[in-house]
């Protein structure tokens, strides 16, 4: 166990340093930092003292070693477009993110695992039939579609929910939905598949053969069994939430990171979107590893892959 | 399997050995995946063929079509079917071209991560030791970062362009060839026709390409069809949120942005577009399905 977890925490510091390093050379890439503040008044001796007050005039890994320790302490520089310290802008927006993401998660748990069981248990029946509808269609559906296709029917048609601005409980509906289709359609048919092959063990049909009630044989013996499957795909599912929260966000104008890394990258904001790279990635570490420890923790076999 | 049910197959298994033609002939049809054959010829007719069957030029804009009204609505003229957007082209002839762009992108996309991907597999399964250590953490460090983080940034830097969506989309497809073929590699190269090759002298180059590679393609086709679908909405997220194809190309992810302002009065010019993306990949993944099914049944557990 010991021995995993070291390894698991190495290779999350290897990916840091690999994911920091590659936004360190984008956004050498994308240019002289010094150009964004470029005016007519410039001279020759300005832009060389800017150059040597930024640490320009180094070697790139000396640069590079600056502004990693820099990062580590919380200072990723200052927004182009905002005018203030990236970290601030960040964690002003994160909670938003997180209200959401809670939310999402509770949706996609509350409609995935109970359709999931029942559509393995009742197999061939309208509830598997309503499952399979949303699995498919959460395997297929753009997500930003969605969403919109919920604002023209819930909004604009039926007047019942707010489109945009985050405000009462009212207003996270739509966004839930539209963020946790795919995850509830995911973790739907994670449940289904897994049910279906437990419920075929023989555990099982032991415990029938005993005389134990449907209920307790579907809840108690199968499905604590064919909990963890969908555990093993989180790492999948949280890639997944990235992708989802900048789309979902982007749609319902949602004042989180995810739209604010879309903004940064329409205004060019460099300095913006590499903070944001570098905690989406940490944050998307982080969860990978605890569903790794919570995993290795459930299924010793695990420990050994 | 409980008693009851092998009976009932059993049971249904006489019926049609009855000579009962007709119904075993119908069997037989309902197992092609007849959905999405119907949805991908008609995708790849409208991408061949986009310029005689699209009514109108999808770049062109006209005056009079501007959010046009739909044929069936009030004020709606067979001359745009799906309506006009905002700058009056026609919704149905820019969903047309869209299918090319589609399968375009997610199509050199695949081809190129799927050739990547495959000798990276083979060579970090067949070579193993520090090799295999090697690439195989690089393949943990790439399913660590999320993956529309690290195409923003490459957007911001290369710019939008045909090139950079693919090389973005790349980056998304060749890992999980990298990871099953490695996988099926490990299996196959402790066989004795591998040995007996190796013995026999053969370099490590024509043991991979001639012993080797034929035995990873069914997986290879498997894994490929299974990801074009994805890829296809991987893209069309990308060019809604600006940071795909640049316009005025007809890009669908795109076009469902054109009309998100503007869901009250034309609400087509958004469902359509998106109708579209959703028909193609739900196309693609029933027969990325139907495919591993036939070819490969193991590899059920990647979806």
């Amino acid at each position: 166990m010991v021995q995993f977890l070291v390894r698991r925490v190495l290779l999350m510091l290897l990916t840091l340093w690999a994911v920091s390093a590659l936004v360190f050379t984008m956004s050498r890439i994308q240019g002289d930092p010094r150009t964004m503040f470029m005016n007519r008044g410039v001279t020759q001796e300005m832009w060389d003292a800017w150059g040597k007050e930024m640490g320009l005039d180094k070697p790139l890994p000396i640069q590079y070693m600056v502004w990693a320790s820099k990062a580590v302490r919380g200072d990723l520089g200052d927004s182009l477009w905002e005018r203030r310290a990236v970290t601030t802008a960040i964690f002003e927006k994160l909670p938003a993110t997180v209200q959401l993401g809670f939310t999402t998660f509770l949706f996609s748990i509350g409609v995935g695992v109970p359709l999931g069981v029942l559509s393995a248990v009742h197999r061939g029946t309208l509830v598997d039939l309503v499952g399979r509808f949303i699995a498919v269609t959460g395997q297929a559906l753009p997500p930003f579609w969605i969403g919109l296709m919920l604002i023209l029917i819930f909004s604009v048609w039926l007047d019942l929910l707010p489109a945009a601005k985050k405000g009462g409980l009212d207003s996270y509906v739509l966004p839930t939905i539209t963020l946790g289709w795919l995850f509830a359609a995911s973790i739907l048919r994670l449940v289904r598949s897994s049910m279906l092959n437990v419920l075929d063990e023989e555990f099982v049909k032991l415990a029938r053969a005993k005389g134990v009630s449907n209920n307790m044989v579907i809840w108690k013996h199968a499905f604590k069994n064919a909990a963890a499957a969908p555990l093993t795909y989180s790492g999948l599912l949280l890639a997944g939430l990235c992708t989802g929260t900048v789309v979902t966000e982007s749609v319902f104008g949602w004042p989180g990171i995810g739209r604010l890394s879309i903004d940064a990258v329409l205004q060019n904001d460099f300095p913006m979107l590499a903070g944001l790279v570098l905690l989406f990635t940490l944050l998307f570490i982080i969860g990978n590893l605890v569903v790794d420890i919570v995993l290795a923790f459930i299924d010793p076999r695990v420990r050994y892959a | 399997m409980q008693s009851g049910d092998v009976n009932a197959t059993e049971a249904s298994a006489l019926f049609e050995s009855n000579g009962d033609s007709w119904r075993s002939s119908l069997r037989r049809i309902r197992r092609w995946p007849l959905l999405s054959i119907i949805i991908l010829a008609t995708l790849v007719f409208s991408a061949a063929a986009a310029d005689f069957i699209a009514p109108h030029d999808p770049v062109k804009a006209t005056l009079s079509a501007r959010r046009a009204p739909l044929m069936w609505e009030e004020g709606g003229s067979s001359k745009f079917i799906l309506g006009g957007d905002l700058q009056g082209r026609d919704v149905l002839s820019r969903i047309i071209h869209g299918a090319r762009i589609s399968l375009m992108v997610a199509g050199s996309s695949i081809v190129i991560g799927m050739v990547f991907g495959t000798v990276y597999g083979l060579i970090s399964g067949y070579f193993g030791g520090w090799i295999d250590e090697i690439l195989m953490r690089i393949v943990e460090i790439f399913l660590a970062i999320p993956l529309i983080m690290a195409a923003l940034v490459i957007l911001v830097v290369a710019g939008a362009s045909y090139m950079s969506v693919i090389g973005v989309l790349v980056l998304f497809s060749w890992v999980p060839f990298a990871r099953q073929v490695r996988a099926e590699t490990l299996a196959l190269k402790v066989l004795d026709y591998v040995s007996l090759a190796r013995v026999a002298g053969a370099p490590a180059h024509r043991i991979l390409v001639r012993h080797i590679l034929p035995g990873v393609l069914n997986t290879v086709i498997v894994v490929a069809t299974l990801q074009v679908g994805s890829l296809i909405l991987t893209e069309s997220i990308l060019s809604f949120l600006g940071v795909g194809i640049p316009p005025p190309t007809p890009a669908w992810g795109a076009m469902v942005a054109d009309g998100r302002n503007y869901l009250a009065s034309s609400w087509g010019i958004a469902f359509f577009p998106g109708m579209a993306i959703f028909l193609t990949v739900v196309g693609f993944n029933f027969m990325g399905d139907w495919i591993r099914d036939a070819l490969d049944p193991r590899l059920r557990q990647l979806d």
